[in-house]
C-alpha cells in the first residue's frame, strides 16, 4: 500500500453525546479512491466528519501526516447547506478559492477564470450569476463539484455526493470523481449504492459502527460482510451499547 | 409649499428634529445589514430576544448614575453579551436549545430590568428605559450611535466572507477556517451593541423593530445580501423619517410612530413585494415579471 494520507488509532467517536463509532484501526493510502459504506445510522458520516476535523475523537486518535487544513476539500450533504441563502452561483464556487482569498482578500482575475473553467467543467457554462435557490438538486450537486475543483485539494471527502440526483449527473459527477483519482489525489466518498461502490471505487470501508471491512472491494463488499452489517446495525437500533456487545461477543 | 411645510420645514426649524433625524440614519446603517443577516440566519427572534436581556445592565447604568448615557449603555452592552454567551454555553453543554435558553434569560433579564428602575426610579424612568426619547437625543448620544454604526459597518466588512459561509454552508466554513463560532459571537456582539445604540432613541423594547422590520420587508425586494441591506437601510431610515413627521404632525410618541411606520412597509411588501410576495405568487403578471420564489 502506497504512504498514509490519514490514519487512524482506536478512533472512538460521539455524535450529540451519543456514541456512533467504536474503536477504528487503519489508513487511506495517497492517491487511493475509498467509499465508506453501510447501512443507516452506521457512523459513516460521523468518520467522514472526524477526519475533516468537524468532530473531536472522543477516545483514539486522527493522523493527517501533516495535512492542512487547505488540503483537504469536504463536500457536506446538501441537508446541511442554505439553499435559500441569497448566493449566486459564481460566489458560491469562489468560496473554494479560499486558499488565495483567505478571509479579507479579494477574488482575482485568474480567480474568477478559474471558477468559470470549473463551471464549465461541470456543464454549468452560463449558470454563473444565477441565485443557487433557483437550481434543482442536481445542478447544485454539480455548483458544489465546481467549488470542489477550485478548492485544488489533495485530499477530497464527500459525504452522500450522490444522493437524491439524478442519473445523468451521477454519472457527469461519477466522471469528475475518476479524474480527480487519475490526478492522483485521495478521495473518500460516503454513499449508499453498492453497485456504484463495486463499479468505480477500488477501496472501500464497510462499518456499522465498528469496522467490519477495509480493503479492496471485491473482498469487502461479501455477502457475508453485508449480512454481518446489516445485523450489527439491526443490534445497535435495538439500543445495545458498545460494552454490553464486548461482552456478548 | 404646503408639501415643503410637512415634510422638510420641521427639520429646518428644530435642531432636535434634525439630531433625531440623524439618528435614525445612523441607526439605519448599522441595524439595517444586522438585521438583514439576522433573518437570513433564520434567527430573527434572537435580536427581539437580545433587546429585552440589554435591560437589567441599562438598569444597573441608571441605578448608579442615573440617567447617564455611558453608564447606561456600558450596562447593557456587558449584560447583554454576558446573555448572548451563556445562552450559548447553556445550549452546549445541556439538553436545552439555543432558542429556549434565550427565551429563559430575557424573560428573567427583563423582570430583573423592571425591578431594578422601579426600586430606584419614578415611572417615568422606568418608560424613558422601556421606550426612549428620541427626541430628546442630544450631541453625545448622536456621537455613540454615529460610532456604533460605523463600528459595526467596517466590523461586518472584515468578517463578511465567513459570515455569509457560516450562513449558507457552516460546514464548509468549519472545514476550511476551523473557527465558525468565533464569526457567530462577533456577529452576536454586533447584535448587542446595536440595539445597544438603538435603546437611548427607541428604548430597550422599540431598538429591534428598527433592525427586524427593514429587514424582513427588505426579503420581498432584493435577492443578494448586498442588495437586501441595501433596501433595509432605505427603509430603516424611510420609516424615521416619516415616523418623525407624523409625530411632530399629529403629536404622537416618536419611538412607536417610526416603529409603526417601518411596520407599514412591512405590511406593503408582504402584499405587493417583487419576490414572493402575495402579488408576486398570485397575480405574477401585474406589473414585474418575476417567478414565484421560495422565502423563508
Amino acid at each position: 500500500m502506497s504512504d498514509p494520507v490519514i490514519t487512524v488509532s482506536d478512533l472512538t467517536l460521539a455524535y450529540d453525546r451519543k456514541p456512533a463509532v467504536h474503536h477504528v484501526n487503519g489508513s487511506f493510502g495517497k492517491g487511493s479512491l475509498t467509499a465508506i459504506v453501510g447501512p443507516n445510522g452506521a457512523g459513516k458520516s460521523t468518520l467522514l466528519k472526524s477526519i475533516v476535523g468537524l468532530i473531536a475523537p472522543s477516545e483514539g486518535r486522527i493522523d493527517r501526516h501533516g495535512l492542512k487544513r487547505l488540503d483537504l476539500a469536504y463536500l457536506p450533504q446538501q441537508a446541511e447547506i442554505d439553499r435559500s441563502f441569497p448566493i449566486t452561483v459564481a460566489d458560491t464556487v469562489a468560496l473554494g478559492l479560499w486558499r488565495d482569498t483567505g478571509i479579507f482578500g479579494g477574488v482575482s482575475a485568474a480567480g474568477r477564470r478559474r471558477v468559470v473553467e470549473a463551471l464549465a467543467s461541470v456543464g454549468l457554462h452560463g449558470f454563473a450569476q444565477n441565485p443557487v435557490g433557483n437550481l434543482s438538486a442536481g445542478q447544485f450537486q454539480r455548483v458544489l463539484f465546481a467549488r470542489l475543483l477550485v478548492q485544488d485539494a489533495a485530499l477530497i471527502l464527500l459525504d452522500e455526493p450522490f444522493a437524491a440526483i439524478d442519473e445523468r449527473t451521477t454519472a457527469d459527477l461519477m466522471g469528475v470523481v475518476a479524474r480527480w483519482h487519475g490526478e492522483g489525489r485521495t478521495v473518500v466518498a460516503v454513499l449508499h449504492d453498492t453497485e456504484d461502490v463495486r463499479a468505480h471505487f477500488p477501496q472501500t470501508l464497510l462499518m456499522a459502527r465498528e469496522l467490519i471491512g477495509w480493503g479492496p472491494t471485491s473482498e469487502v463488499l461479501t455477502d457475508g460482510n453485508l449480512r454481518r452489517a446489516r445485523a450489527l446495525a439491526q443490534y445497535w437500533n435495538e439500543g445495545h451499547s458498545h460494552a454490553a456487545h464486548g461482552r456478548a461477543a | 409649499m404646503n408639501l415643503y411645510a410637512h415634510l422638510i420645514q420641521p427639520f429646518a426649524d428644530y435642531g432636535f428634529m434634525r439630531r433625531a433625524l440623524v439618528a435614525c440614519l445612523a441607526l439605519a446603517f448599522g441595524s439595517g445589514p444586522i438585521g438583514t443577516f439576522l433573518v437570513l440566519r433564520r434567527m430573527s427572534l434572537m435580536g427581539d430576544a437580545m433587546s429585552h436581556a440589554i435591560l437589567p445592565g441599562a438598569a444597573i447604568g441608571f441605578l448608579v448614575a442615573g440617567l447617564s448615557l455611558w453608564a447606561m449603555s456600558a450596562g447593557g452592552l456587558v449584560v447583554g453579551l454576558a446573555v448572548a454567551l451563556l445562552a450559548g454555553v447553556i445550549s452546549r453543554t445541556t439538553a436545552l436549545r439555543e432558542d429556549a435558553s434565550l427565551a429563559g434569560f430575557y424573560l428573567i433579564s427583563l423582570a430583573a430590568g423592571v425591578l431594578i428602575v422601579s426600586t430606584r426610579g419614578s415611572n417615568i424612568d422606568l418608560l424613558h428605559v422601556l421606550f426612549g426619547s428620541i427626541l430628546s437625543v442630544d450631541n453625545e448620544a448622536l456621537l455613540l450611535v454615529a460610532s456604533i454604526s460605523t463600528l459595526s459597518l467596517v466590523t461586518l466588512a472584515l468578517i463578511y466572507r465567513p459570515l455569509v459561509a457560516e450562513c449558507f454552508d457552516p460546514g464548509f466554513l468549519r472545514a476550511i477556517a476551523g473557527r465558525g463560532s468565533l464569526y457567530h459571537v462577533i456577529f452576536l456582539a454586533l447584535v448587542v451593541v446595536n440595539l445597544v445604540a438603538g435603546f437611548q432613541s427607541l428604548g430597550t423594547l422599540m431598538a429591534v423593530g428598527l433592525m427586524m422590520l427593514p429587514a424582513a420587508a427588505a426579503r420581498f425586494w432584493a435577492i443578494e445580501v448586498w442588495s437586501l441591506a441595501a433596501v433595509s437601510i432605505a427603509v430603516a431610515f424611510l420609516s424615521g423619517w416619516a415616523g418623525l413627521l407624523l409625530s411632530y404632525n399629529f403629536d404622537m410618541p416618536s419611538g412607536p410612530a417610526i416603529i409603526l411606520t417601518a411596520g407599514v412597509f412591512y405590511a406593503l411588501s408582504i402584499l405587493a413585494g417583487r419576490h414572493g410576495s402575495l402579488r408576486a405568487r398570485y397575480f405574477p403578471g401585474a406589473h414585474f415579471h418575476s417567478a414565484p420564489e421560495k422565502t423563508s
